[in-house]
C-alpha cells in the first residue's frame, strides 16, 4: 500500500514519462472551488491524489461543504 | 416541516416533565436534582438546591409535611426515598449562608406590608425582598414564628429558627412585633393607603372582629382566590392557614401560599396578568413515566441515631436509592437515540431548527439520517411518539430543498438503480403460460445473498401452485423511501405496479419483509402474502440437510414487528422443519439489524452498535427471515442463518456463511437473472451473466477487499478504473513499488486504484475515493 512516509516516491506520468512535481491544482465540490498544491505531471497536468489526502482533509472538507 | 406539527411532537415527549416528587411538592423543590448532588457525596451542592427553593431551610427541612414522598416512584420498588430527611441532612451537613438568595435590584422599588410573621407571611416577605422591594412585617405577638416555636414533633431547636431569621436582616426586612392591624391597632386604611400592596397571613381564626374592609365568608374568614391569593381589595392578598385551615396545618402549604401570593404582588407591580400561566402552580400529577420494574426493590436507609437524623454517609446511601426518575424508554432500546446523548424532545427541536436555517452548518443532518426508521422507539414510548416518521419527514424535506448530503445515500441509491435496471429487473409469466395466478417477488437482497434459494423457491412454487407463478425481480424502492427520495420511490413503485397490472394483477408472494412492509404501507391494494405464510399453507419440500441440533434464537426482522401472523408462520415452519427455537425477548419489540433507514451508510458505527446489541441478546445461533439481517449478523461475527437455509440449503454449516459484501451482491443478482433466464426460460442471456467473470480479471486479497467494502468501492468500480487506465494510458507509475496508480470518475465519485499486472489480470493493492472533482465540477 502507499502508506509509507518519506522519502517521497518517484511518480512518473505513464503518458509523458515525466516525473510528477508540485503544482497548483483546482479542486471543486458543491459549487465551491479552491486551489491546492499537488503532485502533477508538468506536461499533461495529470494529478495524483494521495490516499491520506483523499481519506483525510479532502473528506473533512467534503462533509463541511455538504453541511452548508 | 410545519411548526405546529413539530410543536405537537415535541410536546408528546414527556422526558422533561418533572418527576412525581417535584410535581407533588407544593413549591416544586427539585428533589431529583438534590439527590444527584447528594449521591455524588456533594452535600453542600444538595444544600444549594434546598436553599434555592426553601425560604427557611433549617426550619422547613425539619417540619415539612413532605407530600413529595407519598408519590415517590421508589415505593413501587421498596420504600419511598426519605426526601425530607435528606433535605435535613443537607442543612445539617452542608449549610452555607452564601447559598441563600440575595436581594435583586427592582426596576421600580415598592413598599409592601406583610401582616403576620408566620410561615406564609415571612415567606412572602423574603420572596418580595429578594425581588428588591421594601418589606415591613407587622406581628401582633411578641415574636416571629410564634406557632412553630411550639413545634413538638420533633421539637425544633430555637437555634435553628435563629439561623433562618438572620436572612430577614440580610434582606433588609423590617419586623414590628406587638403590632395589631385592624380594630384596636393600626387601622386598615393606613395599611391600604400607606403601602403599595399588603399580604395578610393571619392564622386560621375568624377576623370578623378586626374590621378589615374586605369581603368575608360566613365563618368570618377572608374570601381568597386560591390561584392568585387576591382578596376583594385589589392591592391586598392573603393566604396561609387562614385560607386552607383550620382543620389541618401544613407548613409547606403555608410556604406555598406566601410564595405564590408574593408572585401575584410582583405581577401586579409589573402590570402583568395575575392569572396567566399558573397551570402548574401547586401540586399536580406529572406526565413523566418511569419504568420501575427495571429496579430491584430496596428498603429505605434508617438513621443509626433516629433523633439526630441522617449522617452524611447515610444521606448519600439513601440518595443513591433515588433512580432517578426519567422516561428515556426509547433511548434505552435504541443506539441511535443514545448516540446523540439526549432524547427525542431535544432531537426534534434540533432537527427542526436545522430544517429552518438557510446558512451555516447543518449539524443535525446526520442525526436525522442515522435513524433506522424501525419504529421501536414509538413501540416502547408511553406516548407513542413517532420519532422515525419525523426523521423521515426531515429527510424528505432535505431532499426537496436540495439539502440532502450527497454522500449519505448515493451508494445505496446506485445499488437500487442496479436492481431496478436491466442487469437484474425482470417480469415474466411462468414459461409455457400466458397468465399468472401468483407472482413471486424475492426482493433484491435475498437475491443478492442467496440466489440459489431464490431459484429453488421459485421452482417449488411453480410445482405447488396452480394457475401459473410469474417471477418479478427488482427492488421495492425501500432505499429511496428511506433516503427521503419520495419522487424516486413513487416512480419505482409505479413501475412495479404497471408490471403487476400488465401481468393481470396476480397475488404477490414476497420473501423479504421490507418489501412486504413497503407494499402493505404504500400499495394497500396489492394482494400480498409473505412466503412464510404461504409455506405454512402449502407445506415444505423435504429438507436437503438435517436441521442443526442446537436450539436457534429467532430474530424477527424489524419490519415484522407488527406482523404477528408472519412471525407465527415462521415459528410454525421451524417446528415443522424440526428445529428447536426460542424467542429473543418480545417479538413485538424486535429491533433493527442496522440496515433499516440506510443507517449503516450514514453512520456505520451506530449501525454496528445496533447489530452488536442485538447479537448479544442470546448465545444461540440466530435464525431470521431477512437476508440483510442475516448478512449483517454474519458481518459482525454472529452465527446466523436464514430460514431458507433450513429449507433449501445444501451447506454443512450455513450459519458460518460470510456476508457476501457489496460487490458480490450485485454480481449475484446479475447471475441469478442470467441463470433463471437460461434454466427456466431456456434463453441465452445477451451479456456475460453467469459466464466467466467480467474482464479484466482482478486479484484482490482479503485485506484490500475489506477496505474496499468499508469505503463502499465495488469491484466493478476498480475494474472501471483499470480498464480506463489501460486503454487510455492515463496512469501514474510509482518507480519505488513498480505499481500503477490511476483514477476514474464515472459519476459523482472519483475512484483511485493502485495496481500491478499479474498473469492475465491485475493485482489490486489499494483503493480509495473522493467526491471532490479535480478541475471543474461536472454539471450534474
Ligand atoms: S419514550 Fe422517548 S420519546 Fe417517548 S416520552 Fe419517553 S423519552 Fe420521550
Ligand atoms: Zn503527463
Amino acid at each position: 500500500m502507499s502508506g509509507e512516509k518519506a522519502p517521497p516516491p518517484r511518480l512518473i506520468c505513464g503518458k509523458c514519462d515525466q516525473e510528477l512535481s508540485m503544482g497548483k491544482v483546482t479542486l471543486a465540490y458543491m459549487g465551491n472551488s479552491f486551489e491546492v498544491e499537488l503532485l502533477r505531471c508538468p506536461q499533461c497536468h495529470l494529478v495524483f491524489v494521495p490516499e491520506e489526502l483523499a481519506t483525510g482533509k479532502m473528506q473533512q472538507v467534503e462533509l463541511a461543504l455538504e453541511e452548508k | 416541516m410545519e411548526r405546529l406539527r413539530v410543536q405537537e411532537l415535541e410536546a408528546q415527549c414527556i422526558e422533561e416533565a418533572p418527576p412525581a416528587c417535584t410535581a407533588t411538592c407544593p413549591i416544586h423543590l427539585d428533589a431529583r436534582g438534590m439527590m444527584e448532588f447528594v449521591r455524588k457525596g456533594d452535600i453542600p451542592g444538595g444544600f444549594g438546591i434546598v436553599a434555592r427553593f426553601l425560604p427557611f431551610p433549617s426550619i422547613i427541612s425539619r417540619i415539612c409535611d413532605h407530600p413529595c414522598e407519598l408519590l415517590c416512584k421508589r415505593a413501587e420498588a421498596g420504600e419511598a426515598v426519605r426526601i425530607n430527611d435528606i433535605e435535613r441532612a443537607c442543612v445539617d451537613h452542608g449549610y452555607k449562608a452564601s447559598a441563600l438568595p440575595r436581594a435583586q435590584r427592582a426596576q421600580r422599588k415598592k413598599h409592601v406590608a406583610v401582616v403576620g410573621a408566620g410561615l406564609s407571611g415571612l415567606t412572602a416577605a423574603v420572596d418580595l425582598a429578594v425581588k428588591g422591594h421594601e418589606v415591613t412585617v407587622f406581628e401582633a405577638k411578641s415574636r416571629t414564628f410564634d406557632r412553630i416555636r411550639e413545634w413538638r414533633r420533633p421539637p425544633l431547636p430555637a437555634s435553628l429558627i435563629e439561623t433562618d431569621l438572620v436572612q430577614l436582616g440580610t434582606l433588609g426586612i423590617t419586623v414590628q412585633t406587638n403590632t395589631v392591624v385592624g380594630a384596636g391597632g393600626m387601622s386598615f386604611r393606613s395599611l391600604a393607603d400607606g403601602f403599595d400592596a399588603a399580604y395578610l397571613g393571619l392564622g386560621s381564626r375568624s377576623v370578623a372582629d378586626l374590621a378589615l374592609d374586605l369581603e368575608l365568608d360566613a365563618e368570618g374568614r377572608i374570601v381568597i382566590d386560591p390561584l392568585t391569593f387576591a382578596t376583594s381589595h385589589p392591592q391586598i392578598f392573603a393566604g396561609g392557614c387562614h385560607r386552607y385551615g383550620p382543620a389541618v396545618y401544613s407548613p409547606i402549604t403555608s410556604v406555598h401560599d406566601g410564595r405564590y401570593a408574593a408572585m401575584s404582588i410582583d405581577r401586579m407591580f409589573q402590570g402583568a396578568s395575575l392569572s396567566a400561566n399558573r397551570e402548574t402552580q401547586g401540586p399536580y400529577p406529572t406526565r413523566l413515566y418511569t419504568k420501575t420494574s427495571d429496579y430491584a426493590p430496596l428498603p429505605a436507609v434508617v438513621p443509626a441515631d433516629l433523633h439526630a437524623g441522617f449522617t452524611a454517609a447515610e444521606a448519600v446511601a439513601e440518595a443513591t436509592r433515588c433512580f432517578p426518575c426519567h422516561c428515556l424508554e426509547c433511548v434505552k432500546v435504541c443506539d441511535f437515540l443514545a448516540h446523540h446523548g439526549s432524547y427525542p424532545k431535544r432531537y426534534i427541536r434540533e432537527i427542526y431548527n436545522n430544517d429552518c436555517i438557510v446558512m451555516g452548518a447543518h449539524k443535525a443532518n446526520r442525526m436525522a439520517n442515522t435513524c433506522s426508521l424501525c419504529g421501536l422507539c414509538s413501540a416502547v414510548c408511553p406516548e407513542h411518539l413517532p420519532m422515525g416518521d419525523f426523521c423521515l419527514e426531515a429527510r424528505q424535506s432535505m431532499v426537496l430543498r436540495g439539502k440532502m448530503q450527497p454522500s449519505f445515500h448515493d451508494f445505496a441509491l446506485r445499488d437500487m438503480a442496479f436492481s431496478t435496471g436491466d442487469a437484474f429487473a425482470l417480469a415474466r409469466h411462468q414459461p409455457g403460460t400466458t397468465s399468472s395466478a401468483a407472482l413471486f417477488f424475492p426482493g433484491c437482497q435475498l437475491s443478492a445473498s442467496s440466489s440459489d434459494h431464490v431459484a429453488a423457491a421459485y421452482a417449488y412454487l411453480r410445482q405447488r401452485l396452480p394457475g401459473g407463478v410469474g417471477l418479478m425481480l427488482g427492488c421495492c424502492g425501500a432505499p429511496a423511501h428511506w433516503g427521503g427520495e419520495e419522487g424516486l420511490f413513487r416512480s419505482a413503485l409505479q413501475s412495479l405496479e404497471d408490471e403487476w397490472e400488465r401481468m393481470g394483477r396476480p397475488k404477490i408472494i414476497t420473501a423479504c419483509s421490507s418489501c412486504y412492509r413497503v407494499f402493505k404501507d404504500h400499495r394497500p391494494d396489492f394482494p400480498v402474502t409473505s412466503l412464510w405464510t404461504l409455506f405454512e399453507e402449502i407445506g415444505l419440500p423435504p429438507a436437503r440437510k438435517a436441521p442443526p441440533s442446537g436450539p436457534l434464537a429467532i430474530h424477527d426482522p424489524c419490519t415484522t414487528r407488527d406482523e404477528a401472523d408472519v412471525q407465527r408462520s415462521v415459528r410454525a415452519l421451524l417446528d415443522r422443519i424440526g428445529v428447536a427455537s426460542q424467542d429473543i425477548g418480545d417479538p413485538g419489540l424486535t429491533s433493527c439489524c442496522g440496515f433499516g433507514g440506510l443507517m449503516s451508510f450514514v453512520n456505520p458505527d451506530v449501525a454496528d452498535k445496533t447489530i452488536d446489541r442485538r447479537a448479544r441478546e442470546s448465545d444461540a445461533d440466530y435464525v431470521t427471515y431477512c437476508a440483510m439481517c442475516r448478512d449483517n449478523f454474519a458481518r459482525r461475527g454472529k452465527r446466523a442463518l436464514h430460514v431458507l437455509d433450513l429449507v433449501f440449503g445444501t451447506e454443512d454449516d450455513p450459519a458460518a456463511r460470510e456476508d457476501p459484501g457489496f460487490s458480490s451482491r450485485q454480481e449475484n443478482r446479475a447471475r441469478l437473472k442470467a441463470r433463471l433466464l437460461r434454466e427456466v426460460w431456456g434463453e441465452i442471456p445477451a451479456d456475460e451473466g453467469e459466464g466467466p467473470s467480467p474482464l479484466p480479471r482482478l486479484f484482490i486479497d482479503p485485506g484490500v477487499r475489506a477496505l474496499a467494502e468499508k469505503r463502499l468501492i465495488l469491484e466493478s468500480d476498480m475494474r472501471g478504473v483499470i480498464r480506463h487506465a489501460e486503454t487510455s494510458g492515463v496512469k501514474i507509475l510509482n518507480r519505488e513499488t513498480g505499481h500503477f496508480v490511476a483514477s476514474h470518475q464515472p459519476a459523482a465519485v472519483t475512484y483511485w486504484v493502485e495496481y500491478s499486472p499479474r498473469g492475465e489480470g491485475f493485482a489490486v493493492h489499494n483503493v480509495y475515493s473522493h467526491r471532490m472533482s479535480l478541475g471543474k465540477e461536472p454539471s450534474s
